[in-house]
Parts: C-alpha cells; structure tokens; sequence
C-alpha cells in the first residue's frame, strides 16, 4: 500500500508531502526527483529505485507521485493518483501549482482523510465536501449535531446522497455524449473504429428517486420486447429525435457505470437501476464498435512534387443527415519541420498554416451535414544541411455534431419513483465529438 | 524640503531592511517561535501554517516542538490537523515531549464531534513512539465501539497500526478479535477496513492464522461487496481471490458473484476482477479492451497484465488485434507494449494488418520504438513461413529509405531470416550491398559480413566487398572481428586460388596486432587447421547450422507465469518478475540490477537454445561462426527489450 504521497512542480521542488508508512523517509522524494524529474530518458510511469516504487502521473504541470514498498497493487495506485487530480479539479477548479501552493492546508487535510495508513478511503468529492471545505470549519455546536449524520453518510451505503434534498422542480437532464475514435490507414481502410460514450445525467431530484434508465441496448430489448413500444416513453419533453424506431438497436461491446448504479441486477436483468446523486455525475461509460458510423469521412492526397514542395489536396466530406450540422470543426493537417510558407485554398472556412504546431490548421464553424469542402494547398520547404527524416503524422479531426450519435445509441425511457410520488421532467441531449479522429497519410 | 522628506524616507527603508537582515541572521526558527508564542490567534495560526511549509520541503523545525504544540489545545479544526500532522512527523524524534500531547488526544477521543474522535484516534496510531502506546489502548478499545461507523472504520486500521509497532501489546488487549467482530459490522465500509486491517496484521503474523477464510465469511464479503466503495470493493476481491472454494460449484457461485464487477468505472477493480475470475472466461474480453481507452499509466498496467493472460490463454484476444494498433500520440511506454502484444497475437490469418501496421511505424520517429517494429517485423517472418516473402520486401522497401538506424536494424533481421530460410532470399544480396556505405554499428556489420561469408561462392566479388572491411579492421568491435575472420576463411575454402593473400593478410594482423584475446585465438585456430588439414577446415567452418525457429513457449516458464497470475495487477505482474526479486529486504542495490534482470530474461526467453548444447567441437565451432549467437534469433526481443525499459524505469 502507499507508503507516500508527494506532489512537485515541474521543476522538482516538492510541494506536498505526506508519508502514511514508517517505511520510507522523506529523502525517498529527493530520489525521485534525481532519477525521475531531472532524468530525460525516464520513459515508464512506474520506476522502481531500490526498495522504494515510484508512481507518477502528470497534472497540468504538476507530477502527483506515490510511493510503495513492496509488491503493490498497481492498478490501484494509479487510481487513486487519477482520483486525487480529480479531487483537486473539484476543490480548486484548475488543479496546477499556484493552486497547490494557495490550499496547501487543505491538500494535506484531503490527504489526511483519504488515505488512511496508505489505504485509500472514501475518495468520492461530493462525499469529502460535505466536511473538508475551503471554508473554515469551528467545531461549534451546529457542527457537531451535523457531523454525526455526516460520517454516518460517509460511510453509508448510499454515501453519495444527502437524504433531505428538495427541488420545487424536479427535473432531471441527460447528456449522452460520444467520442468517436477512428484510426484510418493511408489506404482508406478503416483500421480501427470505435465509440467511447459517455452519459452525464444533472439530476434535481427531491428525496430519495429511485429511476430506471434505458438505452436501445441490443441485450436489453431483445429480452423484452413489449417494453419499447409501452406508453412508458415519457423522456425527452425537449427533444424530437429521442424517439427511436425500435427495431433500431445497438450493440454495446462494455459498459461501466457510476458507484450508484446496482451492477448487480444490471448483471442478472441488464436494468439500469439507481439512487443517483445530487447534481452532476457521470451515469454510464460505454464503448461500441460494431456499426460506427463515422460522422466524416477525410480523403487526403500528400504529394512531394519536389525536394521543397508539398502538395496537399483534402476532401472532408459530412456523413450524417443534412439537417444537422457540425461545429467547430478543426481539421490539422501536418507539414514538414522545415516548412517556410504555405499557400492554402478552402471552399468553406479559414485555414492557415501554424509553424509552431507545424500543421496548417483548417477550421470550419459550421459543417453542413452531407456537404463536402475541400481544401488545396502548397508548403513550401526551406532547404536542410541534414536531411531530417519526416514522420508524416496523421491529419486529426475535430468536431461537434449536435443531436447525433456515432454509435446509434438512444434513450429509450428514464423512469423516476419515489415515495411521495411527484412528476418529474426529464430532458435528453446528444452529442458526438472527436476522440482521437486520425487519417494517415502516405 | 522635499529632499529632506526623500531621506527620511531612505534612512526609514535602512532600519527595516537592517531589522530584517537581522531576522535572516537570528534563522527563521527563531522568528516562528516568536510567532507561534503570539497573543493573536491569526498569527499563531499563519505561523503553524509556516511551519508545515518548511517541514514540506524538507527544512528541519523540530526544534519548535514545543512551541507547536502548545497550539495543540484549540477550537480550530484546521490548526489542530496542521499540529497532528507535524507531530506524526517529529513525534520519534521527541518522544519524552509527545507525553505532553496525550492529553489532549485522549479528550479529543471523548470528543462529541465523530470527525474529532477518528481523527485522534487516526493521529495516535501514527505516531509511534513507546509512551503512546500505553496511553492509546483505551481509547482505542472504545473507538472499536463507537457508535458512529466513521470512527469504528478508523479504529479497525489504527489496530493494524498498532500491531506493526507492538503486536505483543496488540494481542494481550484483544484488539485482533475486536476488529474479526467487525467482520459482522453493518457498515460495508467498516467490513472492507477490517479486512484490511487483517490481512496486514496476518501477513505479518508469525503464524498467518489472524485471517481465514471460510464460506460463510466469503458470503458475508461477497454481499457487501455491492455496496462498499471501489477501494473497499478491491480489498475483498483481492481477499476473496486467495481463498480455495471447497468445490467447483462454489468456486461458480464465487465467480458469478464477481462478474458484475467487470462493469466498474474504475480500471483496478476491474482487473482485481478479471483476476478473480480464474477459470478467465470469456466475459473478460470487453473489459480488458476497455481499459486500453482509460489513462495512459492504467493503461501501461493493463497492457503488461494481458501480456501475462495472453501467455496463459493465448486465443483469448485473437480477434482483437486492431484494438491494440498505436495511435501517434500514445506514450512510448504504452506504444511498447502494444507492439508486444501484437506480435503475440499475429497468426497466419491476421499477418497481414500486423505487417501493414509495422511498416508505418518503421517510418515513425522514435529511434527505440522503430527497431523495436522492425524487429517485430523479423519475428513475424520467422514465426510465420507464409509471410517470410512479404516480410522480406517491406524490409527491402525500408532499406531503401537510407535512413541510418533503420538501415542497421534491417540488416540485422535480414540476417536472421536468412538464418530461418537458407538460400532462399540470396537474390537480395545486390540490394543489401547498395546500403553498405551506411552500415556503421557493429551488430550491423557483425550480421553483414556473415551474409557474405555464408554466401561468399555466389557473390562474385565477395573479396572485394570483405576487403573494404579490412582497413578498419583493427579497430573495429571483437564481434566484428571475429565475425571478418570466419567469413575470410569461408571464402577461402570457397576460392582457395583468389583470396590466399587476404586470408594471410587478415590471420597476420588478427594474431600480431589485434588486443582482443578471442579474434587471436580464433585466427590461431584457423590458421592451424588451414595449414594441417584443409579439408578438416571445409568440415568445421563450412558446417550446416542449426536453423533458428519461435515457439510460442516465448515468455515466462509456466511456474512464475502461475504465480504471477495470481498477483494480476501488482507490481510483480507489471514487472513480469517474481515480487521476491525487486522487494529488496536489505540494501543490495540502489537501482535494480541491470545485468540480472538481462540475464535472467535471457535464460527465460528460451529461443536461444539452437546456439548452446550443440556437443562436438565441429558445431561448436560452426555456431560460434554464427554472427554473435546470442542475438541471433530476434524472438528473444520481445522479452529482452522489455527488460530494457524496466531497467531504464
């Protein structure tokens, strides 16, 4: 288990350092400084320096390092590394060194609290902010009558929720959104596809809701056949295209879901069932990768017309409905290292060629659904005593496309119970964006 | 007027800049002990705060103890963690003063406020010094008690803290069986720091019999398991994974239990999962690809893992190659271990994308990562008989890209296949030739000259291309040198009338001005048997080699890959080594030891073996012609580099 925790800044000046085992001594964060921070050919995240494992994850320009003796759970640290940047995003809004350094009293109480003889505890920051704040607490009285129910809820089994929540409105919004992954080889094949979704639900709810999420899951509706075409699709009061065809259905390959979600019974009857917190929480991760359809389809042509010449000819061409359209599209097309100039012709958007990123950078605000741009260009090339080899990077995509899904995948109902009986409205949004989006090129 | 103002102004500046030299001369200790000793609260309060900042970057400020803990008694929840924290920290370093703070703790623990009482509990079984101990055993007893769960889950690790620094006194108090009765808690948080606080006190037990398991315990961890937290959740995983179900059906029984875990957002749960499910079931699939799409170190750790199940059962990812294709961006070390895999997974059906894939990576950047997909390109051709000829023409496509280091990889695994399928890729020669001005690394060179001395009666100017070797000849690396000789002499038995004058010339200098005790005694052996029996030469040198082939048996033995499968996800599995072998129990070596982790990967690889044991002296001789044997065969690759990133960890 942890023996340490150590936080430095880039420079390798430590910021926060808290030691939860006798095992090691502070100095161990002078070692990791000398054989990790300032060492340039350190490639693994996990390094181990005599007795002492170090690892490391980066932040903005922070190293979060942990510090193991032994033969341990690897995985695990590495978790509660991600979990502590996550924390810190969540108390700090930007978690970076001016932010470490302005609430370094509150880190070390944070780390005080989750982690306990280097096992981490209760790391879930709805939960911790119920009693660590960045305002000070007294323990006066008031806290003291409150407290008790908060380590009561802290531990609980429904540590995520207060139990006395009240909204005039009870409403509750979905966000489904996609990343779609694509990997296209430089003949146009389609190396790999894939889609990582992602289901962000705000829920204003008042009391203890019981609801019941569902998706047009392939396993799901196939089991039960009647429930699509029930009157129970009472979801999306704000959207048109929630309604899916039911014999619309997608296949996903895994899912993972929130703490709040029963996998139990998620296992046994592929129900999504749960007590959701107050606020925003991530409901669901999925990945699919059967039937993606790919939102654009990139055709490049790279020519070396000469030793100082590069010829690009780019069509982009919108594969969804027209009557959507996608926004903020950015298409990064990679030049040369020695590139001087590029002379550059879109049909849609702006273009310019970038030195310091060494692409020429097209960016389109609104892409047509169904309509193809394209893009000519000519970058010229300055001359090399030596002759540097040129990787070719693959062009990248990026992109919005509102109220569309790569995947396919619909919500078919959110269902809310609860005691007192109250109508709730509901509210479902799609949207598909660039995962890693790249084209080679030859 | 105004000018007299100025100076005042000037002569005010000095004082205070002269009180703060001062300051700076007195030290800052001396300053914040002033400060902690203030009536205002406020500064007491920025001073503690000062103090922790000096104690983080490592100045030392024991010498305030006192000074801080006469803060100690104080209202303020913040203050009062700041003050614990610096007493875990300097309470060894003072342990006749700690007595002073016990007070206060053991009121904190009557504390009304639950957070307060935990935290005094936590903060005791922390410090570890001899008077504490004594003074922290009641408080403990009714913490293990306490009526809100927060405080009890506390008190179940303070016991394994406890423990660590005195089990005697923790046994005589009970302590052990209190934290079994938490066993039954109600609070699934509680139960999960119970097991954990047991298997730390068990494992270091001298009996190890702290902690059984038995069925009906199982059953209780595995009902809490729906609604512990994922820490909570991967400790009774990793508990239950080390227990021997009595049957097959409630081994099932287990299992089924454990599946739905594979749906955990969080990726160290899932693989304490997948490790739980040992008869590794198909279910897992899915689950394993999804973590190639969280963070690049889960990754890194997720990748090592499946390399190990991959070794165990390999058909399970058969149809999942694409999934582990790199993409640019990825880091080096996950780009590295998807190369691994993939050359794992490659079958004569899926080849085809594989060799595609590594074609575009030979053309990347990274120097490492480019011989690494070069070599990878070698091991398919060895492997795979129907893809040798498509191998060999992406590496005479990548030849003629003249890029240097791509160049003396190349050559290097050309040798090989030429090694796998003897005269059958001799047509090549002419275009190795073109890159001979490029070769400059001795491997490269080593793997050159043997081509032409294995092929010296078909090359019509062999002598001519050996010749240019000659100059440098001296200087160069002993496998060079050795290898130079061997191919003379093949020459020679092949062209005796041509190449007498370069063989004297080379056997001359080789035994006369050479330092390298090996090429001497090489070129003495040579030179013997040519001048008493040619034809016992043409016998030796010119003997048949054994060829060089993969087998899927590549990786570990089957004994540590068992026991490296239990511990899925520890550092052992990341490592791919036995924990015995890097938790060092004394002080041997400040950085793991490069050399025995090569060597050991070496003999566990287990693909060099056509180049040991081969008995008589002839083959003997005839596998030490071979360029330099224990590169031969680039199987060995996959594991040898991987050690060569750990070493570099």
């Amino acid at each position: 288990m942890l023996s340490g925790f150590f936080i430095f800044n880039q420079k390798g000046e430590i910021l926060i350092s808290r030691l939860y085992r006798h095992d090691i001594k502070r100095s161990a964060a002078d070692i990791f400084r000398i054989h990790v921070i300032t060492s340039p050919d350190i490639r693994s995240p996990i390094v181990t320096l005599g007795p002492t494992t170090f690892y490391h994850t980066r932040h903005e320009n922070l190293y979060l390092v942990a510090a193991t003796r032994g033969n341990a759970n690897a995985a695990l640290v590495f978790e509660a590394l991600y979990r502590v940047s996550e924390l810190g995003t969540s108390y700090f809004g930007r978690f970076d060194e001016e932010s470490v350094k302005n609430n370094f009293t509150l880190i070390y109480e944070l780390m005080d609290e989750i982690l306990d003889f280097g096992y981490p505890q209760n790391m879930d920051p709805d939960a911790l902010k119920l009693y660590i704040t960045t305002e000070e607490v007294k323990s006066d009285r008031a806290i003291k009558d409150s407290s008790s129910r908060i380590t009561m809820q802290a531990t609980g089994a429904i540590s995520w929720r207060r139990p006395d929540i009240k909204y005039r409105k009870n409403e509750a919004f979905i966000d489904v959104i996609e990343s779609v992954n694509l990997l296209m080889s430089t003949k146009g094949t389609v190396l790999r596809a894939d889609v990582s979704g992602q289901i962000i639900m705000r829920a204003y709810l008042s009391g203890t809701p019981e609801c019941k999420f569902g998706l047009n899951d392939r396993l799901l509706v196939e089991k039960e056949p009647g429930a699509g075409s029930g009157g129970v699709r009472q979801s999306s009061s704000g959207s048109n295209s929630a309604n899916p065809p039911s014999g619309d259905t997608v296949e996903i390959a895994d899912c993972k879901f929130h703490q709040c979600v029963r996998l139990g019974k998620f296992d046994s009857e592929r129900t999504i069932s749960f007590i959701p917190p107050d606020g925003e929480f991530d409901l669901m991760h999925y990945r699919t990768t059967e039937n993606v359809n790919l939102p654009f389809r990139v055709q490049p042509v790279v020519t070396e017309a000469s030793r100082s010449r590069i010829e690009y000819q780019i069509q982009v061409k919108a594969n969804f409905s027209n009557k959507l359209y996608a926004s903020n599209v950015t298409i990064r097309i990679p030049t040369p290292l020695n590139t001087a100039s590029a002379t550059i012709r879109v049909s849609v958007g702006r273009a310019k060629y970038v030195p310091a990123e060494n692409c020429i950078v097209w960016k389109v605000q609104r892409f047509q659904g169904m309509s193809e741009n394209n893009l000519v260009a000519e970058a010229d090339l300055t001359s090399m005593t030596v002759q540097r080899r040129w990787s070719r990077p693959p062009i990248s995509l990026d992109f919005h496309v509102l109220m569309f899904t790569s995947s396919g995948l619909l919500v078919r109902f959110l269902k809310v119970f609860e005691k007192s009986n109250y109508q709730s409205v509901k509210w479902v949004r799609y949207m598909t964006k660039a995962g890693s989006y790249q084209i080679r090129v030859s | 007027m105004s000018s007299s103002v100025a100076s005042q102004i000037s002569s005010i500046g000095q004082v205070v800049r002269s009180h703060i030299v001062n300051v700076l001369r007195k030290g800052e200790n001396f300053e914040l002990r002033s400060e902690l000793n203030s009536e205002y609260r406020d500064r007491r309060k920025e001073a503690v705060k000062r103090v922790i900042a000096n104690m983080t970057v490592g100045k030392d400020v024991s010498g305030l103890f006192t000074d801080v803990l006469k803060n100690m008694h104080t209202d303020d929840l913040e203050i009062k963690k700041l003050i614990y924290l610096y007493l875990i920290n300097y309470a060894k370093t003072k342990p006749e003063l700690v007595i002073l703070a016990i007070n206060t703790f053991v009121k904190d623990t009557d504390d009304n406020n639950p957070l307060i009482r935990a935290l005094a509990i936590r903060t005791m079984g922390c410090l570890r010094v001899s008077e504490i101990i004594d003074y922290l055993c009641d408080p403990l007893r009714k913490c293990l008690k306490d009526e809100s769960p927060y405080v009890r889950k506390t008190a179940a690790i303070c016991v394994a803290k406890l423990y660590d620094v005195a089990p005697a006194v923790t046994i005589e108090n009970g302590f052990v069986e209190a934290v079994q009765d938490l066993l039954s808690d109600a609070n699934p948080m509680v139960i999960s720091n119970a097991v954990t606080a047991l298997v730390e006190i068990n494992d270091n037990s001298p009996n190890q019999d702290v902690f059984t398991m038995t069925p009906p315990l199982v059953n209780k961890l595995l009902a809490a398991l729906n609604e512990c937290t994922e820490w909570g959740q991967i400790t009774i995983l990793e508990t239950v994974a080390n227990y021997i179900p009595g049957s097959t059906r409630e081994a099932e029984g287990v299992c089924e239990r454990v599946v739905p875990r594979l749906q955990h957002v969080n990726g160290s749960v899932v693989l304490s999962a997948i490790k739980m499910e040992a008869q590794l079931s198909r279910k897992m699939t899915p689950p394993m690809v999804t973590l190639l799409s969280s963070a690049p170190e889960v990754q890194y750790v997720a990748l090592r893992n499946i390399n190990l199940i991959l070794q165990k059962r390999p058909d399970i990812l058969n149809r999942e190659m694409r999934v582990f294709f790199c993409k640019y961006n990825d880091p080096l070390y996950v780009k590295y271990e998807k190369l691994d895999i993939m050359v794992r997974l490659c079958n004569d059906r899926n080849y085809d994308h594989l060799l595609a894939e590594l074609k575009e990576y030979a053309n990347e950047v990274d120097v490492d990562f480019v011989r690494k997909a070069i070599k990878a390109i070698g091991y398919c051709a060895i492997k795979i008989p129907v893809a040798a000829e498509k191998c060999i023409n992406i590496l005479l496509d990548l030849l003629a890209t003249r890029v240097n280091y791509v160049v003396q990889e190349t050559i290097v695994v050309i040798k090989d296949i030429f090694r796998k399928y003897p005269n059958k890729y001799e047509g090549t020669i002419p275009t190795l030739c073109k890159s001979l001005e490029v070769i400059d690394e001795p491997d490269t060179k080593a793997s050159f000259i043997w081509i032409i001395g294995e092929y010296a009666p078909r090359i019509e100017n062999a002598d001519e291309i050996l010749e240019t070797f000659m100059d440098n000849f001296k200087y160069d690396d002993p496998a060079v040198q050795l290898q130079l000789i061997t191919a003379v002499v093949k020459l020679f038995l092949h062209r005796p009338a041509d190449c007498q004058d370069l063989v004297l010339r080379i056997l001359k200098v080789a035994t006369e001005e050479c330092d390298c005790p090996d090429t001497r005694d090489r070129a003495y052996i040579y030179w013997r048997i040519l001048s008493t029996d040619p034809q016992a030469a043409n016998t030796i040198v010119l003997a048949d080699k054994p060829t060089i082939s993969v087998d899927d048996s590549t990786g570990l033995p089957d004994d540590l890959l068992n026991e490296l499968l239990s511990e899925l996800s520890t550092l052992a599995a990341v490592y791919h080594k036995p924990a015995r072998m890097f938790v060092a129990t004394g002080t041997k070596s400040a950085v793991l030891s490069a050399s025995a982790l090569a060597s050991r990967s070496q003999s566990g690889a287990g693909s060099t073996s056509p180049n040991t044991g081969t008995a008589d002296t002839g083959a003997g001789l005839a596998t030490m012609s071979s360029p330099s044997p224990s590169s031969a065969p680039p199987p060995s690759s996959g594991q040898v580099d991987n050690e060569d990133l750990l070493i570099a960890l």
